[in-house]
């Protein structure tokens, strides 16, 4: 890995590995990959996200869905654990609260293969600053 | 295959289940079969959308509808006007309190904007372990901008400008702290971090190391540039494995990048961050306790002033600062001291991290304005009351605050309203409690946990806390009288002023505020020798009503020590003097025929 040198160096940097994630998040090609992030502080894991996670990255393998499972800090619905937030190319990420590998299994063939909502939605009841930025930054 | 047009979106939550939600949704289901939308048009139940106040609530996707207080003979008109007609169903529409307007889109409710994530902006946002996706959300930005484009004491006076005070509980002003200690000189001064959460029931600092360490170390190169300052110091907890492990990755990957070490984006400012083990004394939270563990001294407070700035680690100018602190700094600089004081109250910017716990439904991690309500907090964002129970109290700033009751339910929380209340914002634990909770016996547990955690230095901690809990322990058992509540109240104000550090001269704020807020349960359990909530063993029988006992022998059986007798189908008794009151026969029983007396 090389060093990063200088303030400009790393808004380049920043430039270059926002645009992957921004093309991994909102790209609408069919070539558009889901991307599944799941909770793992530690009320995630004791609740058993590190199975799910295992799972989910063994199952979409074997069921050949191009999707990216990548782990994630404290969503905040500790009461729900495991959580995962999913989101499918071009669509509002939805979060899954108490998902064991049986509600998985039903996320990967419902939702993720045919769109259609599973149990255990948690809405998400917070705003970012990101969302702020688009408002309220003049 | 079907591809849905439309969800309707019902919540499936304990406040709404209780208005039939379930039935509600039943209807819906049956309603959109017998339409023949059963192809386009989906029903499914959620967890809980945390607006129980409105509920049952029913969203309807994609237009982002949201309906409140839908009956289950609704769903009807809402088949037939919103998924047929595509006519919102105006009078289910929720009606903004302030300005009686109907508010179609979920997106336009106040409610859905009581949470602000500024701390925890990355916290289920990135990968905690990739630095790429730090970097991506803005990460090091801050430091760069810092670090190439102003002075120390600009920097400190945008610190100061944003009005952002010490998460860690004292609420001391952030920038002043740093200006105090930038003006000491010293050979080789430090930057720690207070990473040494000991509050029962709190993990606000925990959820930020595990979820956005490199937010923590990059706060800390720019507070090392404002200070002067090549050293950091991380104090955490041993406790805490995956926030250790996290925040190694982390600073391995930093330095890779070179965004800690020497010559820091060519600035040629040197700054690096070693992480230090606590072995998990609450009293090590304070940070000259805090100090001199990292010294590899005692983990015992000392007098201030000398205060960290002026001579801290190793007698070095040191400044110490919380998790969630820090996790506050590089977004006042990336976003501007004006746009951060433009939140919050007066005298407190900013927003604050709570650890929801006790008998609410939506346990969990929220981060919300401060001047926001308590009522907001546990009614709205919470989900209110576990299995629709009356609201007692809540307790925040843990073993050193004190508890609030309905009536300050509607006061705006800041540092300065939660003081005046007989309380503290203290690092962010909020322990909601019901009408089952017995607050002799809540001050009991905090003293037990004080009494545990008291270093022993000094005599008004270590001899008058135990004194303390003594007399609670008597007031529980029914053994005292009217003079060991006075006597309680004394010794609690001596404790309080006569302390060395911040644990003794707080430890009776959990006495103080139950005894100010509820004196009628400490009499009852003085005059009467009863329990109000029914919690404190030596003061309640378990008792069979012959009325409602049908002889299902459930009880006898799973007594675990035999004290039930009774034939099937004839009535219990229950043999007092063997009772060991552990309340199985209560919890067992389906006809409600035992009561606690």
């Amino acid at each position: 890995m090389t060093k990063i040198k200088s303030l400009a160096d790393l808004k380049k940097m920043k430039d270059n590995l926002q645009s992957k994630i921004a093309l991994r998040e909102k790209s609408d090609s069919p070539e558009g990959r889901v991307i599944i992030k799941v909770a793992m502080a530690t009320c995630g894991i004791a609740s058993g996200s590190k199975e799910v996670m295992e799972y989910l990255v063994d199952e979409l393998d074997k069921r050949n869905i191009d999707a990216i499972v990548t782990q994630t800090g404290c969503m905040g619905y500790c009461y729900a654990e495991p959580t995962i937030e999913v989101a499918l190319p071009g669509q509002e990420p939805v979060v899954y609260g108490y998902v064991d590998t049986k509600r998985a299994d039903e996320i990967i063939e419902k939702y993720i293969r045919n769109q259609e909502l599973v149990e255990g939605i948690i809405p998400m009841n917070y705003q970012t600053i990101e969302k702020d930025k688009e408002g309220g930054k003049a | 295959m079907a591809k849905f047009k439309m969800h309707m979106l019902v919540c499936g939550g304990t406040g709404c289940r209780a208005s039939a939600s379930d039935v509600l949704y039943e209807n819906l289901k049956k309603e959109v079969q017998e339409q023949g939308l059963q192809d386009d048009v989906q029903v499914v139940t959620t967890g809980c959308f945390g607006f129980c106040e409105k509920g049952p609530i029913v969203k309807v996707i994609p237009d982002n509808t949201f309906y409140v207080s839908v009956e289950p003979k609704d769903a009807q008109e809402i088949v037939a006007e919103h998924a047929i007609k595509g006519r919102r169903v105006e009078r289910l529409l929720y009606v903004d309190p302030t300005n009686k307007k109907q508010i179609p889109d979920s997106k336009g409710m106040g409610f859905y904007k009581k949470q602000i994530r500024i701390a925890l902006r990355n916290c289920g946002l990135i990968d905690p372990e990739n630095i790429d996706e730090y970097l991506a959300a803005d990460g090091y930005e801050a430091m760069g901008k810092v670090l190439s484009e102003m002075t120390p004491e600009e920097a400190i006076q945008e610190m100061i400008d944003s009005g952002l005070r010490g998460r860690g509980g004292g609420g001391f002003p952030t920038g002043i702290k740093w200006q105090i200690a930038s003006k000491v000189a010293g050979e080789q001064k430090y930057v720690v971090c207070n990473a040494d959460e000991g509050d029962p029931g709190a993990f606000m600092d925990r959820s930020i190391l595990e979820g956005d360490p490199h937010t923590v170390l990059e706060a800390m190169v720019i507070n090392g540039y404002c200070i002067g300052a090549t050293k950091g110091l991380i104090y955490i907890r041993a406790e805490y494995p995956l926030a250790i492990n996290r925040l190694k990755i982390a600073i391995d990957q930093a330095r890779e990048y070179g965004l800690l070490g020497t010559d820091i984006l060519g600035s040629g400012f040197d700054f690096d961050v070693e992480i230090r083990y606590g072995a998990g004394a609450f009293v090590c939270g304070e940070e000259t306790a805090l100090i001199h563990s990292m010294e590899g001294e005692r983990g015992e407070p000392t007098f201030k002033p000398p205060f960290p700035a002026q001579s801290g680690y190793k007698g070095m100018p040191t400044n110490v600062n919380n998790v969630e602190t820090f996790a506050n700094v590089p977004v006042i600089y990336n976003k501007g001291a004006k746009w951060f004081a433009s939140i919050g109250t007066e005298k407190s910017k900013g927003t604050k991290v709570f650890a929801l716990a006790g008998k609410i439904n939506n346990v969990g991690l929220i981060e919300v304005p401060m001047g926001i309500t308590l009522r907001e907090v546990i009614f709205e964002i919470g989900g209110g009351i576990k299995d629709g129970r009356k609201f007692k109290a809540v307790q925040t700033g843990g073993p050193s605050g004190g508890c609030l009751t309905d009536k300050h339910l509607d006061t705006p929380i800041d540092f300065d309203n939660l003081l005046a209340a007989g309380s503290m914002m203290g690092s962010g634990g909020m322990i909601v409690m019901d009408e089952d909770d017995c607050m002799v016996a809540v001050a009991k547990f905090y003293l037990d946990f004080t009494v545990e955690e008291s270093c022993g230095k000094c005599s008004p901690c270590r001899i008058g806390n135990k004194r303390l809990y003594e007399l609670l322990d008597k007031i529980t058992k029914g053994q005292a009288d009217k003079e060991d509540l006075d006597n309680l109240r004394n010794l609690s104000g001596v404790i309080r002023d006569t302390s060395l550090c911040g644990l003794g001269q707080t430890s009776p704020n959990p006495v103080l505020s139950t005894m100010d807020n509820f004196m009628e349960e400490y009499l009852a359990h003085v005059d009467d020798h009863r329990c109000l909530a029914g919690v404190c063993k030596d003061l309640i029988r378990y008792e069979i009503i012959p009325e409602n006992c049908v002889g299902c022998t459930a009880c006898a059986r799973n007594c675990p020590v035999n004290c039930i007798a009774g034939e099937r189908k004839q009535l219990h008794t229950i043999d007092q003097s063997l009772c060991i009151k552990c309340g199985a026969c209560l919890e067992k029983c389906k006809f409600n025929a035992v009561e606690i007396v």
